[in-house]
């Protein structure tokens, strides 16, 4: 299938390139960028006036709940969904059920994403055996047959920092990069919403920034001595974002990321006991909302994350505490981060780069996230000012649960492409 | 959906009643004001009011409780309602059907009010947010969030003893932070008017940024009581010494344990409260909790009046219809 997208603002975040344009696709890749190439002709014509074209969002943290929590999602419902919201590649934590801790797990959710065909699906390895913060887990062996892009205890904890040194030690004997969810258990344990104001207001136990900030002090150290490349996932304080971007300053391989929840929402958004923004991390103060907005204005921060948890509806339908943390969140990524623009954090180009090249980059996808001639076409065309207001329960992903349910958001996506074919067509859904 | 949306009908009238938070003074003073009605009640050769005649409620406590309970019902037959008490351990109720499944069977039995006490900070809203619209909600107290009806009785307390709120001292002392007694006390207090609230605990049994609810925090028991109106005491858990936020119950009583000496600092007119069960010896001591200064046993026996006003307000209709009647 070639296809011709044209008249559309094509924006290249890795390069730079803005202009408006054509775009030619075949083979599954980016024939050119401007110029047809010499006996070009389209099968498919795509009028991309009004539109950004901008490349297929890659998503560094997304839960498909398959296998194993099948009845909140499945690879191909939260596929499809990734689709709908110009995410064309998503790397998924090892804490399924089981565990991916061997390469045949690997190698089932690859099989089944590839059956799907609606978005491509990486996976992390698991950095100890079973999660369990003890054993090392196989990580050679989950890279080289079960193709983990890096490895990640997930929402885990490594109690022990024995365990979590060793650990780095030999991913970084691997050239694998350790995906951090930087959380000191002992301190968040019991908890539900930031300890602050809201949790003085409602009564709920809470989870302190030292929860954070004392793990990432902890990883800091190791990262220095072991050498390993590691990525915070999704950091929530502001104090956090200080602390990794010195010691990316000093020359420590390391860099973060944050979602997209926690560059707009604070815990005031708790409300009265809304489980919809019952999150971990949790949301925490406008401070450090303000905090995360300025890593991603100075570019300390690389990657806005999804943080997909999609949920059934019981899930979330008791009290607050006993609630199931997380957001369906792939649906709303590309226009939240967009409203950063809107709201004059960073430019376009910066802000496309954090959902694009920057995670690509981390995952180890050179070849994703960019709109250059010989690369994959792994596309997204939305139309940015269109706006559209959140309805959770229209999503197409299986899990409705999100706190942004009545929001006005501007930017739909019209069509995304995968390896040059079309996964998502707005108009036909 | 803001509290204040939750708690009030279409036509503005309080329809549930799980916290004190978003109230106004009109409410509040109307309660007391209807519970010195009620009080009464209980004096006469015949102790019941046919208000409620007719309606069911039934007491869901999820956590153990003899007192609250019972006051509760009494309340509730004193006002002639039927009523059905039922005690769910926890532990049954998560293996089993959910806490939704329950509610709607209590609700397919045409129950009209629901007392409400879980372990959960949160559970009374969540019930009054899915139960049926005829329906209302008593919060008797949710993990450490809110616990109005305590809050309120200990204002008609107050106000029984000192008349005008908006000349007091009042201090708190104890573990704040885990207690719904404590947050539902505060509210009351600021919304009554009452101009200092004082707060005493180590650091370990406050909340974060405790003084953002309005209050005056002391780490010293000395300096926090001086000059006070009204002590109330918290009772401290056992569990508390677990969680390494107290070295022993010994060195608690030491540092904040209310003696006489120490009640010596407070007002010489000062009343004493606790909301029970005393901890004797950890939190108080005996000589305070039995003297003259205690107002501990009132405090329960006007639970029961309290708990009645605030029940014939959400179920729609006030005293006045008991002069009627």
């Amino acid at each position: 299938m070639r296809i011709r997208i044209h008249g559309g603002r094509v924006l290249d975040p890795a390069s730079g390139f803005d202009a408006i344009t054509d775009l030619y696709i075949g083979d599954g890749r980016i024939l050119s960028v401007g110029k047809a190439p010499d006996g070009f002709t389209a099968d498919r014509e795509i009028d991309a006036h009004g539109l950004h074209v901008i490349p297929g969002l890659v998503d560094v943290s997304a839960r498909l709940r398959e296998p194993g929590q099948e009845h909140k999602g499945t690879i191909a419902s939260e596929t499809r969904a990734a689709a709908a919201g110009g995410i064309t590649t998503l790397c998924l934590p090892p804490d399924t059920d089981p565990v991916i801790d061997t390469p045949a797990v690997a190698e089932l959710i690859a099989r089944r994403a590839r059956d799907a065909g609606h978005a491509r699906v990486v996976t992390l390895g698991a950095l100890t055996l079973g999660l369990g913060g003890e054993q090392l887990a196989e990580m050679a062996l989950l890279r080289d047959q079960g193709h983990c892009v890096g490895v990640s205890n997930a929402c885990r904890p490594v109690t022990s920092t024995r365990v979590m040194r060793r650990a780095m030690e030999y991913a970084a004997s691997c050239r694998m990069t350790v995906f951090l969810h930087a959380d000191d258990a002992s301190l968040s344990q019991g908890g539900c919403v930031h300890e602050g104001v809201m949790s003085t207001r409602l009564g709920l136990p809470g989870i302190p920034d030292a929860a954070e900030t004392v793990a990432v002090a902890r990883e800091l150290m190791l990262i220095e001595q072991t050498g390993v490349r590691a990525h915070f996932c999704h950091l929530s304080t502001a104090h956090a974002v200080q602390m990794v971007a010195r010691a990316r300053h000093d020359g420590l391989p390391v860099s973060m990321g944050t979602t997209a929840h926690h560059l707009h929402l604070t815990e005031m958004d708790i409300g009265d006991f809304d489980s919809r923004a019952h999150v971990l991390p949790p949301l925490r103060t406008e401070r450090d909302r303000d905090g995360l907005r300025e890593g991603i204005a100075r570019g300390a921060i690389s990657t806005i994350c999804s943080d997909h948890q999609p949920h059934d509806a019981d899930a979330k339908l008791a009290p607050f505490p006993e609630t199931e943390p997380g957001i369906s969140g792939l649906e709303t990524l590309l226009p939240l981060a967009q409203r950063l623009v809107e709201d004059g954090i960073a430019d376009l180009p910066t802000v496309l780069g954090k959902l694009t090249h920057e995670p690509a980059a981390i995952l180890g996808l050179d070849d994703c996230g960019r709109l250059q001639p010989g690369l994959r076409a792994d596309i997204c065309l939305y139309a940015p000012r269109q706006p559209w207001r959140v309805d959770g329960s229209a999503f197409l992903s299986a899990g409705k649960n999100t706190p942004f349910d009545g929001w006005e958001l501007r930017g739909q996506v019209l069509y995304t492409l995968l390896e040059g074919k079309v996964v998502f067509d707005f108009n036909s859904e | 959906m803001s509290r204040r949306g939750l708690q009030f009908d279409d036509e503005g009238r309080l329809r549930h009643f799980i916290t004190l938070d978003g109230l106004d003074r009109a409410t509040l003073t109307e309660i007391l004001d209807s519970a010195e009605n009620f009080a009464t009640v209980g004096t006469r050769q015949v102790k019941k009011v046919p208000l409620l005649r007719g309606k069911t409620i039934a007491n869901l406590f999820f956590e153990p409780s003899t007192r609250t309970r019972t006051t509760f019902e009494l309340a509730a037959k004193r006002l002639s309602a039927d009523v059905l008490n039922l005690n769910i351990s926890t532990s049954s109720a998560s293996k089993g059907e959910s806490l939704l499944d329950m509610l709607r069977n209590l609700e397919a039995m045409n129950c009209d009010m629901f007392v409400v006490r879980h372990n959960t900070s949160g559970a009374a809203h969540f019930i009054a947010e899915h139960a049926a619209p005829h329906i209302s909600v008593i919060n008797a107290g949710d993990g450490w969030h809110a616990h109005p009806t305590q809050a309120m009785l200990d204002m008609f307390t107050i106000r029984r003893h000192k008349g005008d709120f908006t000349a007091l001292r009042v201090a708190i002392v104890g573990d704040i932070k885990h207690s719904r007694v404590a947050r539902s006390e505060i509210q009351a207090l600021s919304i009554l008017g009452v101009p200092e609230i004082r707060v005493i605990a180590p650091q370990t049994l406050l909340p974060p940024e405790a003084e953002r609810m309005g209050v005056h925090v002391y780490h010293s028991i000395e300096k926090g009581i001086r000059d006070v109106d009204v002590i109330v005491m918290l009772r401290l858990q056992r569990e508390r010494m677990e969680g390494a936020l107290l070295p022993s119950e010994d060195e608690y009583f030491a540092r904040f344990g209310l003696t006489e000496a120490k009640l010596a600092l407070a007002k010489p007119d000062a009343i004493v409260m606790h909301p029970g069960p005393i901890n004797r010896g950890v939190e108080i001591d005996s000589a305070v909790a039995d003297g003259p200064r205690s107002v501990i046993l009132e405090q329960v026996s006007n639970g029961l009046a309290v708990r009645m006003a605030i029940m014939a307000k959400v179920l729609g209709r006030g005293p006045q219809s008991e002069e009627a009647a």
